[in-house]
């Protein structure tokens, strides 16, 4: 059984339709990546299954289970993580106190501080900076914050939203590095990413929207070789 | 951050069509209802209608705070919590420069001005304390102001409670007495008509004083100062400085960095509304021809900002519904609500609830007790069910509809601060 | 590059400029200068400086140590207001439009402070105000055109599509005839497509005659359009130079741009 399965999913915003039938499933331990320009709907997709926002018609099943219509809040509980784009932390609260309500639901302490200690690893510049409140921390460091935060929440699905916007280019390899590690240890990863050709690189499939329909699908390889994916999406 | 598709032209033109149409629906209404009114109030009462009708004037006092408080809270977002102390102001300007109140104060001489010169005092005196208060207070956030506003609102009627008989340096305001026998205004000519139940002829010079007519003209005055704010507000609000204030309102970082400079335009706006308040209050003065500083405790600055959020923060027209809706609930559905209960308890055969027994006084002292819990349940009613006000903005009505359903637009001031 | 033909003219000049909070020193000791209509970038890891310097240059911070020249004015410590007044606009890294206002509207707010009208013009809607109101939407409209997005002039600043409100916001920016204009990070979150059409659209804002300073990651960008970087880590200043140079130091390759780069 699939992990995650949309079905003929419509969405809109106010009368404006932002979804068109969107139908995709992710099965256990992938990384599928959503290609796209802005606007195409790969976030309106995102918020659908995070509950942000509810879909007209159609269905989002997790492990065959329901979920659309559920509040966000539920969503989280069974295993969902949404990482925004656009760096939503915690701006009066320190850097630590913002990772550990990311491990907010969970209850195994030694496992938690260990994952504190990887995100400092991956992170120095935070570890520089755990004492200081999130709204204080430049954009890339609050960036590199929500992405750490999701670490430590060790969800069953991570909907990662542009993580490498706004980073440095020394960082940005280390970004799909920690995508690969947090995919390693069981997390299946949904990804948006303008950088499609990087997000291609580290997925295992990948779907392609225009104008909020599911235009082109396929694996990872296939869809970086294609020559419509490469003139639209990857500025070759 | 969501992106959704770009709205469609056509649409969004239809409904601002909508919008503006039902803003002139309630002017149509609202100016019907004011050339009725007086004729209502005579067929109503059987020809004794003067009292409707002088409450009617009262209410447009209300309308006229509610607009001014509007340009504060709807407009620039400042939240004032004393705009009775400039009500205040104003009311004293009058009555101390038109009443031979001074003649007992340190001046030893009176003064009687005309009111349509003291109306245009007690804005600038109204408008200069706004300034005074807001030039310090307007640099911080804006918590703050409230906080400095609630103070100057319960200072401000203290301050003219003490200037009188025995303060240190003087007679000045009366005390606890107040300000009695105001001069009523004189208008240079007032047109009667078929309203009065007479042929329409130019009375010339017409006099506020003369019983008979006087609720009449306080009434028409009201209407006339009223409508001059709607223009004078309306012309603002779609001017270059309403524009500054709506941004001003949504991110001041990036209005300063477009050249606006915001602790100048939140001072105007603070000091504008202030300057209605003096307005209304000097007309208030003239109509009661007495002032007291009781009648401008924290309750009428509360009234206010109930009628402006109530109405529908940001909007002219919805304002002004506000402020007649809060006027009529507080000063006749409450003030009734006793009477009524008793005579509904007679009617289905409960009159023994009027009687008063030990741990009982009567049911009319009972419900008069209740009298701010039904007002408190009246606006938890109203504001559950119309949680963005009556008739709001339009910008107004989007915020709220939006902000729940997709979280409010991420705020990232502290990250930039 | 010189402005009347004889002297080197500077545009801005950052002077030994230093910005402490508390114990965290941001900017340290960062001195530059920015000639007359150049496309001058200024990149560096996250958490530089780059936005703080930014924000210093335009009146957000007053700077600990040091002062900003203006064309040749010192405008340490100026209110924001002030120094968007004399000529210096910008763009923030997160867009921050007027999100409940029109696109026109928010381009109309950037013409403010170019605005003459007086609170009496305001209240009685006096001719004079009436034909600046008339005169400015058309500069406003012109200025959607130029940056491509009129046909959405009447739609709400958040509705707008991403790309689009990133041009809305350059904008309104140029609706206070600025001399310099300071974008951050303007090619954030854009696809390739739209990098180039970014790229044509500052060039053009030069080719008006406006110097142009600007934050990016986007090597490609930087690259491409700029004439002189500065290269910001931990708030100090560790190279400056053009294109070529800066981007084979070997300090910014092991500090901002990695091997791969």
């Amino acid at each position: 059984m699939a992990l995650l399965e949309l079905q003929g999913v419509d969405t809109y915003y106010g009368r404006v339709q932002a979804l068109h039938q969107i139908s995709m499933t992710i099965d256990e331990g992938e990384i599928v990546t959503l290609i796209g320009s802005n606007g195409a709907g790969k976030t309106t997709t995102l918020r659908t299954i995070s509950g942000l926002t509810h879909p007209a018609k159609g269905h989002v099943r997790l492990r065959g289970k329901e979920i659309s219509g559920l509040p966000p809040d539920r969503i989280v509980t069974l295993g969902i993580d949404h990482a925004p784009e656009g760096r939503r932390i915690f701006h009066r609260m320190t850097v630590r106190d913002n990772l550990f309500l990311g491990a907010y639901s969970r209850n195994d302490g030694p496992a938690i501080r260990a994952d504190q200690e990887r995100v400092f690893q991956l992170f120095p510049r935070l570890r520089e900076r755990r004492q200081q409140i999130g709204g204080t921390l430049s954009g890339g460091e609050q960036q590199m914050l929500a992405i750490g935060r999701a670490m430590m929440s060790r969800p069953k699905l991570l909907l990662l939203d542009e993580p490498s916007l706004g980073l440095a280019p020394i960082l940005v390899d280390t970004i799909f590095q920690v995508i690969r590690d947090i995919n390693k240890q069981g997390t299946t990863i949904l990804l948006i990413e303008q950088n499609a050709a990087k997000a291609l690189q580290v997925a295992n499939r990948g779907y392609v929207l225009e104008t909020g329909r599911v235009v082109k699908e396929g694996t990872a390889k296939a869809l970086l070789e294609s020559p419509d994916v490469q003139r639209a999406y990857l500025g070759i | 951050m969501s992106r959704p598709l770009p709205r469609n032209d056509r649409a969004m033109r239809w409904a601002m069509g909508t919008f503006k149409d039902r803003n002139r629906t309630i002017y149509t209404l609202l100016v019907i209802g004011v050339l009725l009114w007086p004729s209502i109030a005579d067929v109503t009462t059987g020809g004794s209608g003067n009292h409707l009708v002088s409450t009617a004037a009262d209410a447009g006092i209300y309308v006229l705070l509610a607009i001014g408080l509007n340009v504060v809270v709807g407009f620039a977002g400042l939240l004032d919590l004393g705009y009775a102390a400039f009500f205040a102001i104003g009311a004293y300007t009058y009555g101390l420069l038109a009443s031979g109140q001074l003649s007992g104060s340190p001046l030893h001489h009176e003064f009687h001005l005309p009111f349509w010169v003291l109306i245009l005092v007690a804005m600038f005196v109204a408008a200069a304390f706004g300034a005074i208060l807001g030039a310090p207070t307007l640099r911080l956030r804006g918590d703050y102001l409230a906080i400095v506003t609630l103070g100057f609102g319960e200072i401000v009627p203290r301050v003219f409670r003490f200037l009188g008989a025995g303060s240190p340096i003087g007679n000045w305001t009366g005390g606890v007495n107040g300000i009695s026998a105001i001069d009523s205004p004189h208008l240079p000519a007032f047109i009667s008509g078929p309203w009065f139940g007479t042929s329409i002829q130019v009375v010339s010079p017409f006099d506020f004083s003369d019983s008979n007519w006087a609720p009449m003209d306080y009434y028409w005055l009201i209407i006339l100062l009223v409508a001059i704010c709607i223009v004078l507000v309306t012309n603002l609000y779609n001017s270059r400085l309403g524009r500054a204030w709506m941004a001003v309102r949504e991110d001041e970082v990036a209005a300063a960095a477009s050249g606006i400079n915001t602790v100048a335009i939140k001072l105007l706006a603070f000091s504008i509304g202030a300057s209605f308040a003096g307005f209304a209050g000097c007309y208030y003065g003239a109509k009661l021809s007495l002032v007291s500083s009781e009648n401008f405790e924290f309750i009428v600055s509360v009234s206010i900002l109930i009628m402006v959020v109530l109405g529908g923060m940001g909007n002219i027209p919805g304002v002004i519904v506000g402020a007649l809706t809060i006027y009529i609930v507080q000063f006749f559905v409450l003030t009734n609500l006793p009477d009524y209960a008793v005579a509904l308890s007679n009617l289905v055969g409960l009159g023994f609830l009027n009687q008063s027994s030990p741990g009982w006084v009567g049911l009319h002292d009972e419900v008069q007790r209740l009298n701010y819990i039904v007002f408190g349940l009246i606006l938890v009613v109203v504001m559950l069910l119309r949680p963005q006000g009556l008739f709001p903005s339009r910008i107004r009505e989007q915020e709220l509809e939006k902000g729940t359903a997709e979280e409010a637009v991420f705020d990232v001031r502290e990250a930039t601060d | 590059m010189t402005e009347d033909g004889t002297t080197p003219a500077t545009i801005l000049d950052v002077d030994h400029v230093t910005k402490r909070f508390g114990g965290l020193t941001a900017i340290d000791d960062v001195s530059f200068s920015i000639r007359t209509g150049e496309i001058f970038a200024l990149i560096g890891p996250n958490g530089a400086g780059k936005t703080t310097l930014f924000n210093t240059i335009t009146g957000l911070y007053k700077p600990t140590a040091g002062m900003i020249r203006f064309r040749q004015r010192d405008i340490t410590g100026l209110k924001p207001y002030k120094i968007a007044d004399l000529g210096i606009a910008r763009t923030f890294q997160q867009i921050r439009l007027f999100s409940y206002m029109s696109a026109l509207d928010n381009v109309r707010i950037g013409e403010h402070p170019r605005m003459h009208a007086k609170l009496w013009d305001a209240l009685f809607k006096t001719r004079y105000a009436r034909r600046e109101e008339a005169r400015v939407t058309e500069r406003a409209n012109q200025l959607l055109d130029f940056v491509g997005i009129r046909p959405q002039a009447h739609n709400y600043a958040r509705n707008l599509p991403y790309g689009s409100q990133r041009r809305l916001e350059i904008a309104r920016a140029l609706a206070g005839d600025p001399k310099l204009l300071l974008l951050d990070e303007p090619a954030a979150g854009a696809n390739p497509q739209e990098k180039r059409e970014l790229m044509e659209l500052v060039e053009r804002i030069r080719a008006q005659g406006i110097t142009v300073l600007l934050i990016e990651h986007d090597m490609k960008v930087v690259m491409g359009i700029s004439e002189r970087i500065v290269v910001l880590d931990y708030g100090e200043k560790i190279a400056e130079g053009k294109p070529q140079e800066v981007r084979t130091d070997p300090r910014v390759i092991e500090a901002y741009l990695g091997k791969s780069a």
